[in-house]
């Protein structure tokens, strides 16, 4: 009846009445499954379950929940069929609205999901309300397996390994392992072009003496005066470049990603005596610009706090002393964000004095060692 | 099947074409006859496979239109508000999906939500298997083969999120190329050859599509089917119960009902997961704007199945990075990023095999166990799930401290102090909630439930009557005997037989094992000796047991009364279902069970009238485990 019925299951004591609790034997049971009438329900619980959970609905039963499954399908057919209408009735031209388009998202998910729930609670229907409600009890597989069969297997295998000459002749053995040797680290070698070697790329930006600044998002070069008018306001900049056709902005992702920086207006008196001279000479009338991009996993540090000076990294909470060398104050980073040392041209312009002294972004193996 | 005479002639035609080709009867009723166990718990795990496929669907119907490409181009399109944007063609190709497909914008949430779901059922799936001891031998293999699927599914879901190169997706590569830079000395070059070059490059996005539609997917897709397979070949789990043993499983066959009942489930996930994506907005990429690696939001979340990760690199403090020879090991990143990951993941690898080590126990198991049963492991469960919980919840400290308006650096401070007091907190609790609960479960099993009624003794005494608790809820709490089984077992982990100490006790290894063996189980409620339905002896009664026991009976004040089932009928109900003499099932159990004078009385009291296909070995006695049954002439 059941699978595997009683050839391991003898400490318990399997017999006949392994098979299925509360139900009739094997030969009847297909009838059941069929739909023919269960002949004797309640003669047939030799089981733990009380006859009163072991049962086939009665024809009446049955017809009802027929009834209810069919409602459903019923109902799931309409959706679906609402589902076709929908899709039709929302052109797309229309859905390039926002809010005709988040209609149609709505007319097309609730009628899809409609018809889906339709079809998933008919089938619950199906299967509680017309399928007759038994339990049967199955024995799990025997584990391990009986020795003899173990022995017998391990027999063989020895057998064949003993024919295959595997273990006795090494030499052959080993020569195999050897030109499987360098299979194995071929595809490694393959990914090799996958990209650049790493070299001192990280180490450098783009920013160079004289270069010229810009505001983020725009092509305005910036003057020291420009942040005059929010004194200990924040800029965030980028180097002026001039546009190409592939970069319409001038620069590339990779670019931006790493010479971005924020350009603050100190206050005169509000310098803390952690910065040194040199940090104070990269300074320019009492503005200083810092690297944007965090040295703990390269978010933008872009939220400026003025009363306080300090620069937080909205991702994970960094947090930088704009007056003493943007050291971390807070946070799980630990290098400070790298200072860019700038100054003006003759006509007024803020210009870089050089490349950041360190590495700028998250921090790497080599980050903080000379070149 | 097929050679069923009363089966239709199409069908039964079908059949024997098949039958023919690949000689399926046998097997195939084999496998229609499966059984399932029934129980709302093992619908997580259909609910892990069903949105599994829902993501399949969807998936390759968003392929058709989606572009894996960083080519930078200026939008021009159907979403208005960023005509003239500059973006990747990644991202101009999912607003095409959201603007200009019809569904489109419906697919790509059932996508996302399919996915959250997904991720959120295997691990809740995981929690119930875990808790309910599902994953003990013989189910080790397929534990791992669980946690290998969540980690997979993991990142299958951070690089789909990846895809559409937005603005919070594209900050969410940038922080794992973060995270890959921190690795010493493998790190710079590992970003470079993964990204291409610098970040962002132009390559991340296509071979982030390839590893998520294609290889990640094929290994998920197997995983999983094997998962299934070896759940077939092994049978369910099943919860204690009536006629359910370690032998032999209870439940639904696969064909008709059970089949019907999932295919019906099926539709139903699918259409719970539609519905929200028709009416709860997620991932609105068109808002959020394309990814620059200069501008950010506050307030960034990633799906929540990342949020630990996130929480644990917001959270862990620089204080312990360190140089050496000058070279950066930032461990701030490195923690949170790899140890982690790594410490929860591999706690959940090791933990069937540390739990094996630590009970010596080496038992097939089919039953689970009830979680208050196994008091420790519930509790290192639960102390798992609060360290997880709070890592998750750190990862939103900023809108926490925004929306409770909290500091935010003092939520930063209560989380790190969480991570560690939490744990312990949560395991302390746990693991006396579940002895609480055995107390009760020993309660009911000796007293049954208060009726509310009260009954006035002959002696005027006043008493209430208990009422006897079903024979499933017996067979259900008698389950812990099982257990107490393994206990006793763990005892003998370093001590043999013959009560002579291993040598390996000895060992610093041994004794860990010892000292971890008692502490796993030292607090657990015995039910030995429990007797079923005592009832409330009335007080004069009691003080007359009280006198009769012999000092050292304490542990079994049944043993002494013999007669107190039939002294007091008025009080069991349905007592007479549980005579004091032995049935014929007892003595057929003992003949394979310990020699009669080990027995003690509650073997005899708590068997009940069973079929014979239903004996097992008579429980466990402890008395006779550690008293050697041959005389120790065989050394």
């Amino acid at each position: 009846m059941t699978d595997n019925t009683t050839k391991h299951d003898t400490e318990a004591g399997a017999g006949p009445n392994e098979r299925v609790i509360g139900t009739p034997s094997s030969a009847e049971s297909d009838a059941i499954v069929a739909g023919a009438a269960d002949p004797h329900p309640q003669r047939e619980h030799d089981g733990p379950y009380p006859a009163s959970e072991t049962h086939k609905h009665s024809e009446e039963e049955q017809r009802r929940g027929e009834k209810v499954a069919s409602l459903w399908f019923t109902i799931a057919f309409l959706a679906g069929v609402g589902f076709i209408v929908a899709f039709f009735v929302f052109p797309p031209e229309a859905i390039a609205d926002p809010q005709i388009g988040q209609y149609s998202t709505m007319a097309l998910g609730g009628t899809l999901a409609l018809s889906l729930f339709g079809i998933g609670a008919g089938m619950t229907v199906w299967a509680r309300r017309v399928m007759p409600h038994y339990e049967v009890s199955s024995p799990y597989d025997e584990l391990p397996s009986p020795p003899e069969e173990k022995r017998s297997f391990g027999e063989f295998f020895m057998k064949g390994a003993d024919e295959s000459g595997f273990t006795k002749r090494p030499l052959m053995r080993r020569t195999l392992l050897l030109a499987m040797a360098p299979l194995g680290i071929a595809p490694i070698v393959l990914l090799r072009d996958t990209g650049p070697l790493p070299g001192d790329k990280l180490k450098h930006t783009m920013w160079e003496q004289g270069m010229h600044m810009v505001a983020e998002g725009t092509h305005r070069r910036l003057r020291a005066e420009d942040l005059e008018n929010e004194p200990g306001g924040m800029i965030s900049a980028l180097p002026y470049v001039e546009p190409t056709p592939e970069h319409p902005h001038g620069l590339s992702l990779n670019e931006q990603a790493k010479t971005s920086v924020i350009l603050i207006k100190m206050p005169e008196n509000d310098w803390k005596p952690g910065m040194t001279q040199q940090q104070l000479n990269w300074t320019y009338n009492n503005i200083v610009a810092y690297s944007k991009i965090c040295t703990h996993v390269g978010c933008p540090a872009a939220l400026y706090e003025r009363t306080t000076h300090r620069i937080l990294c909205p991702c994970h909470q960094s947090t930088f002393d704009a007056a003493d060398g943007a050291k971390v104050i807070f946070g799980p980073a630990h290098r400070p964000l790298p200072q860019l040392p700038i100054s003006v041209d003759d006509e007024g312009y803020l210009i870089a004095n050089g490349d950041f002294p360190t590495a700028v972004g998250p921090t790497f193996w080599d980050a903080e060692k000379g070149d | 099947m097929s050679t069923n005479t009363d089966a239709p002639k199409a069908l039964r035609n079908t059949g024997n074409y098949i039958d023919d080709r690949f000689h399926l009867a046998k097997t195939g009723e084999k496998n229609l006859r499966k059984v399932f166990p029934n129980h709302w718990s093992f619908m997580l795990g259909e609910i892990a496979l069903y949105s599994f496929i829902i993501l399949i669907i969807t998936g390759i119907w968003l392929t058709l239109w989606f572009k894996p490409s960083m080519a930078e181009i200026v939008y021009d399109g159907s979403y208005e508000r960023l005509n003239g944007v500059a973006m990747s063609e990644a991202y101009a190709s999912t607003l095409y999906i959201d603007f200009d497909v019809r569904g489109g914008f419906l697919i790509r949430q059932i996508h996302h939500w399919a996915a959250l779901i997904f991720v959120a059922a295997l691990v809740v799936h995981m929690l119930r298997v875990f808790f309910t001891g599902a994953f003990r031998k013989p189910r080790e293999i397929n534990w791992l083969i669980g946690i290998a699927i969540f980690a997979l599914a993991m990142v299958e879901g951070l690089f789909g999120y990846s895809l559409p190169d937005d603005l919070p997706s594209g900050m969410g590569v940038r922080i794992l190329q973060g995270v890959i830079l921190a690795l010493p000395v493998i790190g710079t070059y590992l970003s470079m050859f993964l990204f291409g070059g610098e970040f962002p490059g132009e390559d991340i996005i296509t071979r982030l599509y390839m590893l998520h539609i294609l290889l990640i997917p094929g290994i998920l897709l197997a995983l999983i089917v094997l998962h299934v397979l070896i759940l077939w070949h092994q049978k369910h789990t099943q919860y204690p119960g009536l006629g359910r043993t370690d032998r032999k499983v209870v439940g639904t066959p696969m064909f008709p009902a059970f089949a019907v009942k999932a295919g019906g489930f099926f539709f139903l996930t699918f259409a719970v997961t539609t519905v929200m994506s028709g009416f709860v907005q997620v991932n609105p990429i068109h808002l959020f704007g394309p990814f620059t690696p200069t501008s950010i939001t506050s307030g960034l979340q990633p799906d929540w199945y990342m949020g630990f990760m996130e929480g644990s690199l917001r959270i862990f403090p620089n204080w312990f990075d360190f140089q050496i020879a000058g070279y950066a090991v930032p461990t701030a990143v490195l923690v949170p990023g790899l140890v982690i990951p790594g410490l929860i993941f591999g706690a959940l690898a090791v933990w069937p095999f540390m739990e094996q080590w630590i009970t010596g126990d080496k038992r097939h198991h089919n039953v689970g166990d009830r979680p208050r049963n196994a008091p420790v492991r519930t509790g290192l469960g639960v102390a798992g799930v609060v360290f997880y919980g709070v890592l998750w919840a750190a990862g939103s400290n900023d809108v926490l401290a925004e929306t409770f308006h909290i500091s935010l650096y003092w939520t930063t401070y209560f989380f790190r102090v969480a991570l560690i007091v939490g744990p312990i907190l949560g395991f302390i609790i746990a693991k006396r909630i579940c002895l609480g609960l055995q107390r009760r479960d020993l309660e009911t099993l000796e007293h049954g439930y208060e009726s509310g009624i009260i009954q006035q003794l002959p002696s005027g005494e006043f008493i209430e009557v208990h009422r006897e608790p079903s024979e499933e809820t017996v067979s259900v709490l008698e389950s812990k005997l099982e257990r107490e089984k393994i206990l006793a077992a763990q005892r003998s982990v370093t001590i043999d037989q013959h009560g002579v100490e291993s040598p390996e006790s000895r060992s610093l290894v041994g004794r860990l094992r010892a000292w971890l063996s008692h502490w796993y189980t030292k607090d657990n409620v015995s039910f030995e000796g429990a007797e079923l339905h005592r009832g409330h002896p009335p007080e004069h009664e009691r003080e007359e047991i009280e006198r009769r026991r012999p000092p050292g009976a304490a542990e079994h004040p049944g043993r002494e009364r013999p007669g107190r089932r039939q002294l007091r009928p008025g009080l069991c109900h349905a007592g007479e279902r549980f005579p004091t003499g032995l049935r014929a099932s007892d003595r057929a159990g003992r003949q394979v069970g310990p020699p009669p004078a080990a027995r003690t009385k509650h073997q005899a009291a708590l068997s009940r009238p069973q079929h014979p296909s239903q004996l097992r070995p008579p429980p466990f006695s402890r008395e006779t485990r550690r008293e050697p049954q041959n005389p120790p002439g065989g050394f």
